[in-house]
């Protein structure tokens, strides 16, 4: 599955909230997008699995237009990872998972063994076929967002939408989460927020400012402290990480960001300036 | 409680044959359940039919319906049984299992559509347009042309309209959303039950007015075979159209983007299901009246049984719905015998307290978790 994003622009009445913004993931490539709180990212998401027609622009998945596509062939291609949960609605996980099959069964058709199989499998895969008859609300993030990730398996989509599928969980799960999709081998787009996380995991990175996107490329090409500056407001070193040999990123607090060897006056100034916040 | 602790107990699922999953095998026993509670709703019927001023057995109830139907049974009852159970308890009784069903499943559509457990038929207005139509009728005798029927058509028409009203400003930007729908429908409620109460205030027909707050708590009383058609094809037809569309239906509850990205046309599916659920309790209000409590508490009392899954809560809430509202009217003609009680007094007595019984014996299935 191949996805393209062709210049595509939504404004909302005089506020441009994506400009122009042009993507490429080819098939089987992990492919990340950041940038700071409101530069776009979900945006540009909710535009790929059509929570949102942009202005101008298109996008297509195997070159396909998806608005050429009906809703159900659209959910075929693509499963989309989000951080909405039932609310009020009490679901099991098994029910969450089946919900996967939703695009791929027509209104006269019952869930089959296939199905079942699907579902299990997926949550197998998801290492969560233990938790099938919980009630989903009574689970961890971390599980809850595995239990998503079964379901967009159980989707079969050959393309895989993550939006922050790391957020608000404790940094074990946020590896294992990302390990199990990049062991799941599907094209797949993701937004990120942990630069760190994005350069261990990613082949490629968009980053986005203002809506639009500012710099492209491996995370190599991208993450070069001026860049992090400009876009992210912090002061940053790029090493490259002896174990891993990927790229870790260390954030320098305001005090240790300023020039070695500072004269007494200044150095005196950012410890005020610490203290100030 | 991580993955690595629970994965020993994982590989040994693995290991064991296909149907060891509870919600598989919930899924698989389900169809016995749908049997009980129509064997339920059967006895229902025949008992409700047999109570009242005159006691009639059951068995007779059956052969009086078989020998109307067929022609076939015969036996030892006068005809003025046979007049009390064919032309005034039957009618009255399915009626009130109709409206019981078409609300609880109503109930059902609309808090899936505005993914509000707090919604329920009457959140688009309807009760409130179809009352000030029926208080037009009663106290200002206004669309006396449609004759015996004025009530009910007027009734329907109060309906319509609000429900046309709050759709068409809810609408936003091509879009409808259930914060919208709801805030709309509730500012309109209270614009029309204004109207309603200064009419009731100005009137000075005290047996008018009686019969307005009658009609305004729900009455099945006069049902006859004729006014039974339109209910039951509505209900029929919009029921099948919410079996039908229950994956969807469960997508919209799972989250509104989450039912995007599973195929389902939100903003489309959202104004089909406002008119099915506007059809349905349009036809319900106009025929009993503005029946409370049953469209929003019927759906969670159900929930608490067999989960959020509409598969299963769409059949159960139609058939509980229609048991339900067939005792209370039974009730509502028993208690003060001879005279009658409006529905939704019983309903508000019984129901209320039984629902907080219910859910704080059963609150692991609501909001709580499972314990």
């Amino acid at each position: 599955m191949t996805l393209h994003v062709e210049n595509i622009t939504w404004r909302v009445e005089e506020h441009t909230i994506l400009r122009d913004v042009a993507v490429d993931v080819a098939a089987g490539e992990l492919v990340g997008v950041l940038g700071p709180n409101g530069s776009g990212k979900s945006s540009l998401l909710r535009c790929i699995y059509r929570a949102l027609k942009p202005d101008t622009g298109y996008i297509t998945l195997d070159g396909d237009n998806v608005w050429d596509l009906d809703a159900r062939e659209a959910a075929r291609r693509t499963a989309t990872v989000l951080q909405e949960t039932p609310g009020e609605f009490e679901f099991v996980v098994w029910e969450m998972v089946l919900m996967g099959r939703t695009p791929h069964k027509s209104m006269f058709a019952r869930e089959n063994t296939e199905d079942h199989n699907l579902v299990e499998s997926a949550l197998d895969q998801v290492g969560m076929l233990s938790f099938a008859d919980r009630s989903f609300s009574t689970l961890s993030g971390g599980e809850k967002q595995r239990v998503l990730i079964a379901r967009a398996l159980a989707q079969q989509a050959r393309f895989l939408i993550l939006d922050e599928p790391t957020n608000h969980l404790d940094v074990r799960y946020q590896l294992e989460i990302l390990d199990l999709v990049r062991g799941l081998q599907v094209t797949t787009f993701t937004a990120l927020h942990d630069l760190n996380l994005a350069a261990t995991y990613c082949d490629r990175l968009y980053i986005m400012a203002e809506g639009e996107i500012v710099a492209a490329g491996t995370p190599d090409d991208v993450f070069q402290p001026a860049l992090l500056r400009k876009v992210f407001g912090v002061e940053a070193e790029v090493q490259v990480h002896p174990r891993t040999g990927k790229l870790h990123i260390v954030f320098l607090p305001a005090h240790a960001a300023s020039p070695p060897d500072p004269a007494p006056h200044e150095a005196s100034a950012s410890t005020v300036l610490v203290g100030g916040r | 409680m991580g993955a690595v602790v629970e994965r020993p107990a994982q590989d040994q699922s693995e290991t064991r044959p296909a149907p060891a999953l509870k919600s598989k095998r919930r899924d698989a026993r389900f169809p016995l359940v749908v049997l009980a509670l129509v064997a339920a709703l059967l006895v229902t019927l025949t008992l409700a039919v047999t109570i009242g001023p005159v006691a009639i057995a059951p068995f007779t109830v059956w052969q009086i319906a078989l020998s109307r139907l067929t022609g076939l049974a015969s036996g030892e009852w006068s005809a003025a049984h046979e007049n009390i159970v064919w032309l005034i308890r039957l009618p009255r009784v399915f009626l009130a299992a109709l409206v019981g069903a078409g609300l609880a499943v109503v109930g059902v559509a609309m808090q899936a559509a505005v993914r509000n457990p707090l919604a329920d038929p009457y959140i688009l207005g309807i009760s409130s347009g179809a009352s000030l139509a029926a208080v037009l009728v009663i106290l200002l005798g206004v669309f006396k042309f449609f004759g015996i029927y004025s009530l009910s058509v007027a009734a329907f028409f109060g309906a319509v309209m609000s429900f046309v009203i709050v759709l068409t400003l809810a609408q936003h930007r091509g879009t409808l959303s259930p914060v919208r729908l709801i805030l709309v429908g509730v500012a309109l409620s209270y614009v029309l039950s204004a109207g309603t109460s200064f009419i009731i205030f100005r009137a000075d027909d005290a047996e008018g007015i009686r019969s307005v707050l009658f009609w305004l708590q729900g009455s099945v009383a006069g049902a006859k075979w004729s006014y039974l058609t339109i209910p039951s094809v509505v209900v029929l037809i919009g029921t099948t159209y919410l079996v039908l569309q229950a994956r969807p239906l469960n997508a919209l509850i799972a989250g509104e983007e989450t039912a995007i990205s599973l195929g389902v046309n939100t903003n489309r599916f959202r104004r089909a299901l406002m008119v099915v659920a506007a059809m349905i309790t349009g036809v319900m209000v106009a025929l009993a009246g503005a029946v409370g409590f049953v469209g929003l508490m019927m759906p969670h009392t159900v929930r608490l049984f067999v989960g959020s899954d509409h598969r299963r809560v769409l059949p159960v809430s139609l058939l509980a719905g229609a048991i339900f509202l067939v005792w209370v009217d039974v009730l509502a003609r028993t208690i003060v015998q001879p005279e009658e009680m409006p529905l939704g007094v019983i309903t508000g007595f019984i129901g209320g307290p039984f629902f907080i019984w219910l859910m704080r014996h059963r609150r692991d299935a609501l909001g709580g978790g499972q314990s």
